[in-house]
């Protein structure tokens, strides 16, 4: 244990960081907003899934995915299909021409509940499918087009594109997929009303607790010997190759883990805001996913879930207020981010020693009108 | 090593063409066990393409390259390594972030896998590899230096060190003494001739005076075919290399 500790930790600075950070989303918030404010909390961290996932992806291996919101859509949507299905039962939608399939399809002259949403009627196949279906198809992406060195802008590209087309296959299909509104109206969860405050209380917190457990196992991945061969892939890729490691592979496992927890995030947004749609998944939220990334600070695990909880805090507050101005704030923050302070938010966090040193050499020269020996301080970027 | 297989490494007819340019022709090359051998010539001639041809980096047109019997071409790189092939680059390509001693640990073949990596521990047998070839290469009381502050000849080391970490058959050393100063030049040829004892090394390299002190065979190499090949003093007495290059 004490082992596993030291893994994760590196030091005790960044443990008292995370129990704060516990602290803060676990005691604070839920004591200090109403349940409203606090389920839009939950909403945000849905978003850190993505975020630990794109620090391990793109902060640590160097690999910019502008898709994954592909990844966050599919494990939604699986929760979203079983929850629909749930919903649709035949004394509910009595009315409907063919009751008991959900409502959408049946507008779709859709007379028989197809195939593929068959499996969705059981829990743990739809708990299963969260975690399988987003790996399963990041790992063909990654295994295809890591294999081909396929890499940097074209990488982003493609999974750009990727993106556009899922959401517009989702879009187009609406008697399958709900089209454009997505698939709405979701109530239970094995007849446990998920609307309910009580319910919004209780998905918050596990909402809390899994985004943490994923954070402490990024951040023993990171800590790990593959984190930093992720980090040496990332600065001299033929090296790490001609030691002997298999980069495509390595990369493509980090890929598909990415998808993995960001399809988890993607099942936890459809539990505390109760639908899903096209619009959550396509291009512009898959880059607003990276904007929360590198504002928190893209190889930070806390970072980038404070990157995500600032920027939609932001949002929220600002777009009340400023409808029009937001995007141009949003678009500043980006630009300013990635000029002044590209390592976000946490890598002020290492400039600060810095910064007091200097403040002080300088107090210290002004006072004894002696020269200051110029110190430098290692930076660290592991929190 | 296997009495049939008295080269470590065989190449026959070895040929590559980019768009029709030939830059390598033809090239017959059999690397004996613990020998240094040297491929010469002057630039452009398809040194640095021939190790990128053993290595998988670059893939051939024709002919076969064989390693203990076992034929190389259209094997994927990091396969080769784990084969027994370790390379250099030609610029020292290191982890400039990370320490000497974490430069060395990352090449230590145990765990090069996606699992291997997660479940690698640092135990006390590869703690005393790395401190063993930290020593070999002259970085013993460095293994806490960020590598990035290091001298270029220390590079240079750092790098044949982490090629020692995966102990290799047979270890590939693209100009290693480019931009050295003379008591480091003679420093890395001390080195060379020590880690041959138990492995083959191919090197190329400029430097006359250099090659002179290691080399137990020499290729010369001229517009991607070989132009000559035997003991240094039988090269550099060939009117074919002296007009080519050694007589500039």
């Amino acid at each position: 244990m004490p082992l596993l500790f030291k893994t994760i930790f590196k030091n005790r600075g960044e443990a008292y960081a995370f129990g704060a950070f516990l602290l803060l989303l676990l005691v604070i918030l839920p004591l200090a907003l109403p349940v409203f404010r606090l389920n839009l909390v939950g909403k945000y961290l849905s978003f850190g899934f993505v975020a630990i996932g794109l620090v391990l992806l793109w902060g640590r291996c160097g690999v910019l995915s502008l898709g994954q919101g592909v990844f966050f859509g599919l494990g939604g949507y699986c929760m979203a299909m079983f929850l629909k299905l749930e919903a649709s039962d035949p004394v509910t939608t009595a009315i409907q021409s063919t009751p008991g399939i959900p409502d959408f399809m049946d507008w779709n002259q859709i007379t028989k509940l197809p195939l593929f949403w068959e499996p969705f009627k059981s829990l743990p196949f739809t708990i299963a499918a969260i975690f399988v279906v987003p790996a399963v198809i990041a790992f063909i992406i990654g295994w295809a087009l890591f294999r081909r060195r396929v890499g940097g802008v074209y990488f982003a590209i493609i999974t750009q594109a990727i993106a556009l087309i899922l959401s517009l296959g989702i879009d187009g299909n609406q008697g399958l997929t709900g089209g454009r509104n997505g698939i709405t109206d979701l109530r239970t969860m094995w007849g446990w009303d998920i609307r309910s405050e009580n319910a919004q209380y209780i998905l918050y917190f596990l909402c809390v607790g899994v985004l943490f457990t994923i954070a402490l196992a990024a951040k023993y991945i990171i800590n790990t010997r593959l984190g930093r061969v992720l980090v040496a892939i990332r600065d001299r890729e033929d090296r790490v190759r001609f030691s002997g490691y298999d980069v495509a592979m390595i990369r493509t496992f980090v890929f598909a883990f990415a998808a993995m927890i960001s399809g988890l995030g993607g099942a936890f947004f459809v539990l505390q805001v109760g639908f899903m749609s096209p619009s959550i998944i396509g291009i512009v939220p898959s880059i607003e996913l990276v904007i929360f990334t590198a504002v928190g600070g893209r190889l930070s695990v806390l970072g980038a879930i404070l990157g995500c909880l600032i920027v939609n805090f932001g949002k929220t507050t600002f777009s009340e207020a400023y409808p029009d101005l937001w995007l141009y704030l949003m678009g500043g923050t980006f630009i300013a981010v990635v000029m002044f302070f590209p390592n976000g938010l946490a890598g002020l966090i290492d400039l600060a020693p810095t910064l007091k040193m200097k403040a002080a050499a300088l107090s210290a020269r002004f006072r004894k009108n002696t020269p200051a020996s110029s110190t430098s301080i290692p930076a660290t970027d592991e929190l | 090593m296997n009495s049939n297989h008295p080269n470590v490494l065989e190449i026959e007819d070895l040929g590559v063409s980019f768009d029709g340019f030939k830059a390598v022709d033809g090239f017959n090359f059999y690397l004996a066990q613990n020998h240094v051998h040297v491929i010469i010539g002057p630039n452009g001639a398809g040194k640095t393409t021939v190790l990128d041809l053993i290595c998988g980096k670059t893939l051939a047109t024709s002919g076969s390259i064989k390693f203990k019997g076992n034929e190389l071409r259209g094997v994927r790189e990091y396969r080769i390594v784990r084969a027994g092939i370790g390379r250099k680059f030609q610029n020292p390509s290191i982890y400039e972030n990370l320490t000497v001693f974490e430069n060395l640990e990352l090449s230590h073949p145990t765990g090069r896998g996606v699992l291997g990596c997660l479940m690698f521990r640092r135990t006390d047998v590869i703690k005393n590899q790395c401190n063993d070839v930290a020593a070999q290469i002259g970085l013993a009381d460095k293994l806490d230096t960020e590598a990035g502050i290091l001298s270029h000849g220390q590079k240079q080391w750092l790098e044949i060190g982490m090629l020692l970490m995966q102990d290799p058959e047979v270890i590939m050393l693209d100009e290693p003494v480019a931009g050295m100063s003379v008591r480091e030049r003679t420093e890395t040829a001390l080195l060379i001739r020590k880690i041959s004892k138990d492995r083959s090394v191919i090197v190329i390299e400029h430097d006359m005076d250099f090659v002179r002190e290691i080399a137990d065979r020499v290729t010369v190499m001229h517009l991607g075919k070989i132009l000559a090949e035997g003991s240094m003093e039988k090269v550099s007495n060939d009117p074919k290399v002296i007009e080519v290059y050694i007589g500039h």
